[in-house]
């Protein structure tokens, strides 16, 4: 789960990691009255971000370093209730209904930190580089020398003595360094405390006036574990999602819409994933990603054809099961209940194997529903492109 | 011969009064699995399709011998569950929970290595040996006997590549799926470099997907240390970036974990890629033939 920056420097501030003061604001007027508070406190610029689940944000157009509260008035009008398009959101962008406002002041050096979950090693790494301020992708592919890694105990965190080598190695006086390995080790406990996926401050400044502040930061979270963090579960921002995968989410289906015309019903998300692969093999594209999970019951499956009947892209729909835990019979109601519900003007193409395939089979063939059955994987590819 | 599980096997199921712990314990044992116990707290004294259940692994391991277990309990008791095993002695667990906390197998991970104990999983469809053993939720019908070793991230997309093979009169000598987690308690190299020492394996079919690096390891391993040819499929060639694919595993972060670098590594080790998920079978038929029956023709 992403939450906004604004949530994430709050959270930095309760692991003492320095952030500068700042404001949320929502409409024009609160801007003006954030921006003349701030000004008022002896900020020299104010810079004005939009909080969005995406990055790239300066090269979207969506922060404005102004000095005067009547220009960021101004500018909000143009960001909030519209879409922000950066690098990073796909082409319709992501709607921005709050803005971050912050006082600040001349920058002397950029740093990053980050803290992400080494899977091969099964260790918390942390990342950190001089070269801060820029994506951390393209250092590792310009300058790999400059990016440095500690990976730690994820019983134990990272210890001060860990925290002092890796600040010891960027170029920092010795007060610097002190708080900079303060810092570490703060995201650290955060990251384990907090079950995060990554922790990322880009860029960890040094301030003309000496003070070290982290000036943006993302965190994600590991949806597995947001059972036992409601506090964190509280901050998603179901606007910053795709309401597909919204409403997916509400049966416990994984769904992740693309741009394509074949809907897809598949069970496993590894064959859902070889679904789409084959799709485009076969000269199709794939309208989504839809896992209807292991477990699934025909309420699940319901839920699913009506998310993918709804979307006015799908000219035609593949389900493709292989039933291990899944039983083919339900898959079977579920289809059948779902067209009884919400009717199906597209063709549907249905393979079934595994767990109840001739349960399933015999429910679909003493339907009235006209479905188009394949056997085999290749074969459904190539029915549902050619039924178009 | 095959790896891990197998003919002997005595195998307990953690959680077999709940729903899928009951329903894959009837399929299991219908396909032969040695099932001698169950474990549910509280539920000691009951039976579950004639298998007896216990209190504790303790109990039911002191009661029955059993050496591997199969866990089927709800992600915020499945870890737990794991060290219970472990505790009572028990050397090959197969953790079929899905949504267990990365950062909770990142803990027990190091405790698990230090006892020597095998952990498949979690999120995994489990191991199946055919015609001996199967530990775990996959249909048992679609495999078949014979010598080609199965390893994957997936559980249907492998069920669907065991099909293929089947189809194809290409048994198998065991299928293991190691999840679909970031963080997995065996990796493929594990599970290679067992294949590559089982004389009943031939030959291994490897199925990755997008996410982490596990891919690109083995086929560090393949090009060093395997001399059976081995046929992979990687899923997710047009999975958009930054999205999670079912899998907690699946998600191309930060330009890494792309399929095409999986496909380009596995390529240089020597490793033949299926280009469509459809044909998995096939391209391992190819490759057994050019390997085995070129062989047994210079024999005579």
């Amino acid at each position: 789960m992403n939450i906004h920056e604004y949530q994430a420097k709050d959270l930095l501030r309760k692991y003492a990691i320095p952030v500068h003061p700042g404001r949320v604001a929502r409409t024009p007027e609160e801007v003006y009255r954030a921006a003349s508070e701030l000004l008022g406190a002896g900020a020299r610029l104010v810079a004005m971000k939009a909080q969005i689940h995406a990055g790239a944000r300066g090269k979207g157009g969506g922060v404005k370093v102004l000095k005067s509260a009547e220009e960021l008035r101004a500018a909000a009008v143009g960001l909030l209730g519209k879409n922000l398009v950066t690098p990073q959101t796909g082409p319709e962008g992501k709607p921005v209904h709050e803005l971050l406002l912050e006082g600040t002041n001349g920058i002397e050096r950029e740093y990053y930190a980050s803290i992400v979950l080494d899977r091969s090693l099964a260790k918390p790494c942390l990342i950190v580089s001089e070269a801060g301020g820029m994506e951390i992708e393209e250092v590792a592919e310009e300058h790999p020398e400059k990016i440095l890694k500690c990976h730690f105990s994820p019983e134990k965190g990272l210890e001060h003595a860990e925290a002092k080598a890796m600040a010891a190695r960027l170029p920092l006086n010795a007060a610097q360094a002190e708080v900079i390995s303060r810092i570490f080790e703060g995201l650290s406990r955060l990251f384990l405390e907090l079950d995060a996926s990554l922790v990322e401050i880009n860029p960890l400044a040094i301030m003309n006036s000496g003070e070290v502040i982290a000036i943006d930061a993302k965190i994600n979270f590991d949806d597995n574990a947001l059972y036992r963090h409601p506090e964190i579960a509280a901050l998603r921002d179901a606007r910053q999602e795709d309401p597909r995968e919204t409403e997916a989410k509400k049966f416990d289906l994984s769904y992740v819409g693309l741009d394509g015309n074949i809907g897809c019903v598949v069970n496993g998300a590894g064959l859902a994933m070889a679904t789409m692969d084959i799709i485009k093999y076969a000269g199709g594209e794939p309208a989504n990603f839809l896992d209807v999970g292991g477990g699934a019951n025909k309420e699940k499956v319901t839920a699913a054809f009506k998310i993918i009947l709804q979307d006015p892209k799908v000219k035609a729909i593949l389900v493709n099961i292989f039933g291990g835990i899944m039983r083919c019979d339900v898959v079977a109601e579920g289809i059948l209940a779902a067209v009884a519900e919400v009717g199906a003007k597209v063709p549907i193409v249905v393979r079934l194997e595994g767990t109840n395939v001739e349960e399933g089979k015999a429910i679909l063939k003493n339907s009235s529903l006209n479905v188009i059955s394949a056997s085999g994987f290749a074969q459904a590819a190539e029915k549902v492109v050619g039924a178009l | 011969m095959s790896i891990l599980a197998g003919k002997a096997t005595k195998v307990l199921v953690q959680g077999i009064t709940g729903t899928h712990g009951s329903f894959h314990t009837a399929k299991m044992l219908a396909y032969g699995t040695k099932v001698a116990g169950g474990v549910t707290p509280g539920k000691g004294g009951q039976s579950v399709h004639g298998v007896p259940v216990f209190n504790s692994v303790k109990d039911a391991v002191g009661a029955t011998g059993a050496d591997a277990s199969v866990i089927y309990v709800p992600a915020s008791y499945a870890v737990a569950a794991i060290r219970e095993a472990g505790e009572a002695g028990i050397r090959l667990i197969v953790c079929i929970t899905e949504g267990i906390p990365a950062l909770d197998m990142a803990r027990i991970k190091p405790w698990l290595g230090e006892r020597k104990i095998t952990l498949i999983g979690p999120n995994c469809p489990g191991i199946i040996t055919p015609e001996e053993c199967k530990i775990g939720i996959m249909p048992g019908y679609i495999h078949k006997r014979g010598s080609i070793g199965v390893v994957s991230r997936s559980g249907t997309l492998t069920y669907e590549a065991v099909w293929q093979l089947s189809a194809l009169g290409l048994g198998q000598s065991t299928c293991v799926g190691i999840g679909g987690d970031p963080v997995v308690g065996t990796s493929f190299l594990d599970v290679l470099a067992l294949f590559e020492s089982d004389p009943a394996t031939e030959a291994v079919v490897l199925i990755g997907e997008i996410g982490g690096s596990s891919e690109e390891e083995a086929a560090a391993f393949i090009e060093e240390k395997m001399s059976k040819p081995v046929v992979a499929f990687i899923a997710g060639s047009n999975a958009p970036p930054g999205k999670r694919m079912g899998h907690a595993g699946a998600i191309i972060s930060g330009g890494a974990g792309k399929a095409s670098d999986k496909v380009k590594r596995l390529e240089q080790a020597g490793v033949t890629v299926a280009q469509s998920p459809a044909l998995i079978g096939q391209t391992m038929a190819k490759v057994y033939a050019a390997r085995y029956e070129q062989k047994s023709r210079s024999r005579v």
